[in-house]
């Protein structure tokens, strides 16, 4: 069957799609997006971990087809969605300038060449900035579900950060580096200019 | 495989009638797992996922209508007060990510011994809304549950909602594992006080081929909080009665071995955990007592 979503702010039309295929098989085999990355294909992992009009879900426990006329954003679109969200971005753009389209996706590299514009969000430079990165496995789903908590509240307390995180699992860094990522992207948020003048 | 999405409930019920054998699908987090691993090849797969009422509730005189989508998410945030049982053991499913999608109507389709609604359903005595092409149901939840994942729907029926009554005094849910994020139960309890008609209700999770009842605690407990006339006098429970609800909620449990736990553990622990929610709800009555004498 044929499925169009919108991913990362792109009209997508993916065809062929087997009907008991998951989203997340559609992002990584056909789209060409495997930021998003495939674990435990059960809900445990939270390595899946993408936006389904606007809400964090395991994308490998959502049916291709339940997507369907679906808004998605995946790690691919977390710096666009993030720069949007703070009110600098594209919105006003024509509708399909917005996002980041597949073939300049296709070409990120993990090192950004010297000189490259390449566009962190802030959660994202927390991460490197506090070492919360090891393997990497984890971290697209991660990402994903912390910009969300930062979305949705500005100032988390360690609870609110651990019940966040809570479904998404990483086996290198023991988590406390992850948490302080996620506590100097909230920081950082709160005190921009102080940030810039250090 | 087909994948059928209807855009309105009765489009749903006809699907269902033509296909009996077709997989209802909401959130996914049941369905899409046996998919993934190939436990599962349905001829069918039927989205309900753009029947947005599904995704509703009202909240009435005595009862609220949970449409069987409600994702544990909105039941955790919008019906604590309501249905605290129901609230907070929709806190202890899975994970943030899992309680976005998942819903009541999906762990009653499923029907396993250890989903995490049942015993808060059990206690406040809800009632499945069940429909087909053929008419409109109501099934008390004491008879919904027929073994292990089995339930009473017919295979034209559908889930529509649950309807449950109003707490009319403090609920308790209680679960064992090993985290508090992304545990399937070991066995789990709920209790409900219901003040209003002097009864007390329990729903035992994962340590049984079904959601049970611990009938005979309910009604010992009932008979003497009754015989003490501690109801009236929002007197402290005295520590043997507690112990024997414990003991007998222990009793209503037909668990077995398997990888998360012993029989005996399980057993035990439903034991603790009833004495454990039951001291923990009656303060919470006391305490709403005393304040409402002193106003």
């Amino acid at each position: 069957m044929r499925v169009n979503i919108t991913v990362n702010g792109r009209p997508q039309q993916a065809d062929d799609v087997w009907e008991g295929e998951s989203l997340l098989y559609v992002l990584r085999e056909r789209l060409g997006l495997p930021g998003s990355k495939n674990a435990c294909e059960q809900g445990e992992c939270g390595s899946c971990t993408v936006r389904l009009d606007g809400v964090p879900v395991c994308s490998c426990l959502v049916a291709a087809g339940q997507a369907e006329g679906r808004e998605v954003v995946t790690v691919e679109g977390l710096a666009d969605f993030a720069e949007e969200r703070a009110g600098r971005g594209c919105a006003a753009g024509a509708p399909g300038a917005c996002g980041t389209d597949p073939d300049t996706a296709r070409r990120w590299q993990a090192r950004p060449a010297p000189g490259s514009d390449a566009q962190l969000a802030p959660v994202q430079q927390a991460f490197i900035d506090a070492g919360a990165v090891q393997c990497g496995f984890c971290t697209p789903g991660l990402l994903v579900a912390a910009d969300e908590l930062l979305e949705r509240t500005a100032e988390p307390s360690d609870a609110d950060i651990r019940e966040a995180l809570s479904g998404n699992l990483c086996r290198c860094t023991g988590y406390e580096k992850i948490l302080d990522a996620v506590r100097l992207a909230a920081a950082r948020a709160a005190a921009p200019t102080a940030e810039q003048g250090a | 495989m087909d994948f059928l999405r209807p855009a309105t409930w009765d489009e749903a019920l006809a699907a269902k009638a033509e296909h009996p054998s077709a997989v209802p699908l909401a959130g996914g987090t049941d369905v899409m797992v046996e998919i993934n691993f190939d436990h599962r090849r349905p001829a069918y797969l039927l989205d309900l996922g753009r029947i947005r009422d599904l995704e509703e509730w009202e909240t009435g005189e005595r009862t609220v209508r949970l449409g069987a989508s409600v994702p544990y998410t909105r039941i955790m945030e919008n019906l604590r007060a309501e249905l605290p049982g129901l609230a907070l053991a929709a806190h202890t499913v899975a994970s943030p990510q899992i309680r976005n999608r998942g819903g009541v109507g999906g762990n009653l389709g499923t029907a396993s011994p250890a989903g995490d609604a049942h015993p808060a359903l059990l206690a406040s005595g809800a009632e499945v809304e069940a429909e087909s092409v053929r008419g409109r149901r109501m099934i008390p939840i004491d008879d919904f549950y027929r073994g292990v994942k089995r339930n009473a729907l017919e295979p034209d029926e559908l889930i529509r909602a649950v309807h449950i009554p109003k707490a009319t005094g403090p609920q308790q849910f209680s679960k064992v594992g090993t985290r508090n994020a992304m545990v399937i139960a070991v066995c789990a309890f709920g209790l409900a006080l219901h003040p209003d008609t002097r009864t007390v209700r329990t729903g035992i999770g994962s340590a049984a081929p079904t959601p049970v009842r611990a009938t005979a605690a309910e009604e010992f407990l009932t008979a003497a909080l009754d015989e003490a006339g501690l109801w009236e006098s929002g007197g402290p429970l005295p520590p043997s009665l507690a112990r024997e609800f414990g003991q007998l909620a222990a009793g209503a449990c037909n668990p077995i071995d398997d990888v998360r736990g012993s029989a005996a553990y399980r057993r035990h622990a439903v034991g603790v955990m009833a004495r454990r929610t039951l001291g923990w709800t009656w303060e919470s009555y006391r305490g709403q007592e005393r304040s409402a004498q002193c106003a």
